[in-house]
């Protein structure tokens, strides 16, 4: 679903909202549909029947995705209440399930990737900053300001990080083709790795912006697989967390150096072994890659 | 969240784990009777602070005597001995850092013999996503060296959440440590109730170093470290009062009462910043420059003027601080917001250092303006790198 959703040939994803009638869902709801989404339901199970926003309210997500053929779910609920609503959306049918909510629990988060597994589904997120193909859809709190139809893909385990970054490439004319924002906790449906073949054949993609932290394994995890397949388009990467102390938790959940594991020096190394160029700060790495679209341009 | 280990065994007897009896005193009066009511003829008195490598610790005051946080002891009296010369005295290790950890309480348990030390571990695995059990037949030695110089005496799998625990989890625990007879029945059994209690309690590690064999045959867990999800402590009631504050930084202490993350660094800069990524990537753009970051702060998404007043009072308080970045994207935040409450917070808690103030986003010249016509001493930035620059510049000169 992912691969439908990047893909600019294929038809818009109908995508439906739990916990729809929140005072910020409501809000972020109105600027997806500004940004194009296809937004077909929302879902509430005390508002089910009304229409917000002209988008229509059914109680269940059962009810919603046999009216509506909804195959994107984004709950907009607590912490304790995405598991629920995950598994509520997974047994309506739902293919794809981004999570933008912060603080879900490990031990709901490894039942939700065993769900998902066992449903042949997709999960993006936990404390997913949201996904979008600029011009055409987004999906989650990504702020209009920074997006702009471009040649890079952008894979981000940050929200602001990557607002930043997205900020400053399109200030020197470089928007996004798609921008996949994979989260910065530990327990996760899509990791870096997971998108190496969805943008190897991507054809709007000329090149690839990682925002990656410290903590756990995922950025060496993409080194190993795109040393084994290569993507064939320049990647490069900003890792957040050099300045970090060892045995905290920095912000985000997942973003934690411990036993000597998870650090800034073992991510870069893995990286750039791969062929991926690395930088500790956003301006070199700004310069570097509108440096080099615009060569190869020429 | 950490709690002490003497918590951490409580939680596990509750359980059905095989531990010792013990007591913990937080007083030198207490300590006689505690240990008089255990049986003997060996105890055990260990330091109870939220840091490892407590045996080979050392204390920084002489009257605590040359041994380190855990000290055997062969009488009752000298049981109580031990705790007196412990309590209230600070205990430096590998993990606490020069300054050390002042000893609040003192646990006291009953000695036990040992035949054979393991390592065992429950932890949960970003790479499967599942909760992964890690064994070592070298136990009560640091697990990092062990994987480091003998990789082969670890055993490490992971269990589908689906099936849950299986006795033959227990059982492949069981033989790699070398087992035999009773020992691997209680093995499967002690490995299930683990397995249960890190699952039904939100634990994110449990670490039993060293799991004994004694000379009888039975498995005891003679030391236990666990951490738990703070996400999760809404249905743990009973470990969120576990919680022990006196062992937390006190001004991340403050900072979490606001719902702000915060944490102490040893630099110059103090930071105010929103979103995590961002803060670190300012945090090490600083460093880039040259000064060294007195802090991690992440206002959060949803921060009002009295959270960023707060803020600005808990970096003001750190008396290392020569000056402050304040690097706001306004995302899902507003810029105005931001900027009203570092103009309310300055005016309240008064601004003897430096500050650079970055704003860039949502009502970004709002914010702006609400900063240039305060009359305050702020110096605005266009960006993160000019901003780094600028505060680095007042700060080294």
């Amino acid at each position: 679903m992912l691969e439908h959703l990047i893909d600019p040939a294929a038809p818009q994803v109908p995508v439906m909202v739990q916990g729809a009638t929140g005072r910020a869902a409501r809000q972020h709801i109105k600027l997806m549909l500004r940004h194009g989404t296809n937004i077909v339901a929302g879902i509430s199970p005390k508002a089910g029947g009304e229409v917000q926003d002209g988008v229509p309210i059914f109680a269940t997500c059962a009810d919603a995705v046999a009216a509506t053929g909804a195959r994107v779910t984004l709950p907009m609920v607590p912490p304790m209440s995405v598991l629920p609503a995950a598994r509520e959306a997974l047994e309506a049918g739902v293919r794809l399930i981004v999570t933008v909510t912060e603080g879900m629990p490990v031990r709901d988060a490894m039942h939700l990737h065993a769900l998902i597994r066992e449903h042949g589904a997709e999960w993006t997120g936990a404390s997913s900053p949201g996904l979008a193909v600029p011009g055409r859809c987004k999906l989650g709190f990504l702020p209009d300001a920074c997006l702009a139809p471009g040649p890079i893909a952008l894979w981000s385990k940050s929200g602001t990080l990557s607002y930043e970054t997205a900020l400053r490439l399109k200030s020197r004319g470089l928007g996004q083709s798609a921008w996949i924002g994979v989260g910065g906790d530990a327990i996760k449906g899509t990791r870096f790795a997971d998108l190496v073949p969805l943008f190897r054949d991507h054809a709007p993609t000329r090149a690839v912006v990682i925002v990656g932290e410290i903590g756990g394994t995922e950025e060496e995890d993409l080194a190993a697989r795109l040393s084994q397949e290569p993507l064939g388009k320049p990647v490069y990467a900003i890792l957040a967390g050099s300045a970090a102390p060892e045995g905290k938790t920095m912000g985000h959940a997942g973003a934690i150096v411990s036993g000597g594991k998870g650090t800034f020096e073992s991510k870069a190394e893995a990286l750039q072994s791969a062929g991926v160029h690395v930088f500790r700060a956003i301006p070199p790495l700004v310069d570097r890659v509108a440096q080099d679209l615009q060569k190869e341009t020429a | 969240m950490n709690i002490h280990e003497y918590q951490a065994k409580a939680l596990l007897r509750q359980y059905g784990a095989p531990v010792s009896d013990g007591r913990v005193v937080l007083t030198a009066n207490e300590a006689k009777s505690a240990a008089g009511e255990l049986d003997g003829p060996l105890w055990v008195v260990k330091a109870q602070i939220h840091a490892g490598g407590r045996g080979k610790g050392s204390f920084k005051e002489a009257e605590a005597g040359e041994k380190g946080g855990v000290r055997l002891a062969k009488s009752v009296q000298e049981a109580a001995d031990e705790a007196k010369k412990m309590l209230g005295k600070t205990l430096v290790t590998h993990q606490t850092g020069p300054a050390g950890k002042q000893v609040n309480r003192v646990y006291i348990e009953d000695g036990s013999d040992i035949e054979k030390e393991f390592y065992l571990a429950l932890l949960v695995d970003r790479g499967s996503s599942r909760i992964s059990f890690v064994c070592s037949t070298e136990g009560g030695m640091d697990i990092e060296e062990v994987a480091a110089s003998t990789p082969d005496k670890i055993l490490s799998f992971d269990v589908d959440p689906a099936i849950g625990y299986q006795p033959y989890h227990g059982r492949r625990v069981a033989f790699a440590l070398g087992l035999t007879g009773g020992a691997v029945k209680q093995c499967v059994k002690l490995m299930s109730i683990l397995y249960k209690a890190f699952t039904e309690k939100d634990m994110e590690m449990l670490e039993i170093n060293p799991l004994i064999l004694m000379p009888n045959g039975d498995l005891k867990v003679l030391d236990a470290k666990l951490g738990f999800d703070g996400n999760a402590m809404y249905r743990n009631q009973d470990v969120a009062g576990l919680r022990d504050e006196t062992e937390e930084d006190p001004k991340e202490l403050a900072a979490s009462k606001y719902d702000l993350n915060y944490i102490a660094l040893d630099g110059e800069i103090g930071c105010m910043v929103n979103g995590a990524g961002l803060a670190m990537a300012t945090m090490d753009i600083i460093k880039l420059y040259g000064a060294e970051p007195a802090n991690f702060l992440d206002v959060g998404g949803g921060a009002t003027k009295e959270k960023v007043t707060e803020a600005f009072k808990i970096i003001t308080s750190d008396p290392n601080v020569k000056g402050i970045l304040v690097n706001i994207f306004g995302g899902i935040m507003r810029c105005d917001v931001i900027a009203e409450g570092v103009v309310a917070a300055v005016k309240d808690v008064g601004l003897k250092v430096p500050l650079v103030v970055r704003l860039e986003g949502t009502n970004v010249e709002k914010g702006k303006e609400i900063i240039n016509s305060s009359g305050l001493d702020v110096i605005a930035a266009d960006d993160l790198k000019d901003g780094a620059q600028k505060i680095v510049k007042a700060v080294k000169g």
